[in-house]
């Protein structure tokens, strides 16, 4: 690692590159919804997958060039995401009609999305400072 | 688009991920072994491409064709990308990009199977 720890390098590498995947996923998901499926009394879902999308791009993109204020809002805001859709979706299922990463915890992606936003956190506090490894 | 196709695919991309794995345990560099392995998937999925593509057009079942195809290109797209990204990085973790991508191009061929037989439809 160079002196200046980068979140785009070493196992960030890895990170930059599942965040990337699930960029795609939400946001390729979120287009094929709103093109083929939105009705007025099921947005919710439809809705909710295009701010997944949007969160993930910006997330990858701050992982990737390094800006950590943008990264560390933007997994925060993944983390709630998460937790808060994956609670209701579950308390109230007539919400969700559809599905979209965030529901159930993410379930249908292996949980991968309720994992990831601690891994960016936890990468983010690692790679600060320049004084550690 | 039958079950030995998608988990063929699922199972090569797999065992490519395992490949890879090994040389992120071992602190292998991303080598000339590892590309190949990778270039012989991509020649598959491109083969898929081409194949679920002629099989979409032909089939009576109904599948989502926009759905079906997406998920052929990102299947395509996915292994060039990730070692363009992997080879950049020196340190093990390079290596370690391959692995998510393959382990992706599995999940991915698994959903195919299920968008083929309109499961999501």
């Amino acid at each position: 690692m160079p002196d200046r720890p980068d979140t785009s390098h070493g196992f960030g590498r890895v990170l930059v590159a599942v965040y990337a995947i699930f960029a795609l996923a939400a946001s390729a998901r979120s287009i094929v919804q709103l093109i083929t499926e939105v009705e007025s009394d099921t947005v919710v879902p439809y809705v909710l997958s295009a701010f997944a999308g949007v969160v993930y791009v910006l997330a990858t993109y701050a992982l990737a060039v390094n800006r950590r204020r943008l990264a560390l809002v933007t997994i925060g805001i993944e983390l709630v995401g998460v937790i808060t859709v994956g609670i209701v979706s579950l308390v109230d299922e007539e919400l969700f009609p559809d599905q979209t990463v965030w529901s159930d915890f993410g379930r249908g992606y292996l949980f991968i999305p309720l994992v990831l936003p601690f891994v960016g956190l936890w990468w983010l506090r690692r790679t600060s400072g320049p004084e550690q490894e | 688009m039958t079950d030995p196709v998608a988990y063929g695919i699922a199972v090569l991309a797999v065992l490519v991920a395992g490949f890879a794995g090994w040389h992120v345990v071992k602190r292998r560099e991303f080598g000339n072994p590892l590309f190949y392995a990778v270039s012989v998937l991509e020649v598959v999925l491109i083969v898929m491409l081409v194949g679920g593509s002629v099989a979409l057009s032909q089939t009576s079942r109904e599948v989502d064709g926009v759905l079906f195809i997406s998920y052929l290109l990102t299947m395509v797209i996915i292994p060039p990308a990730a070692v363009v990204w992997g080879i950049a990085e020196k340190s093990r973790w390079g290596t370690g990009v391959v692995v998510v991508a393959m382990l992706t191009v599995a999940a991915l061929s698994i959903r195919l199977l299920g968008i083929w037989e309109g499961i999501y439809a």
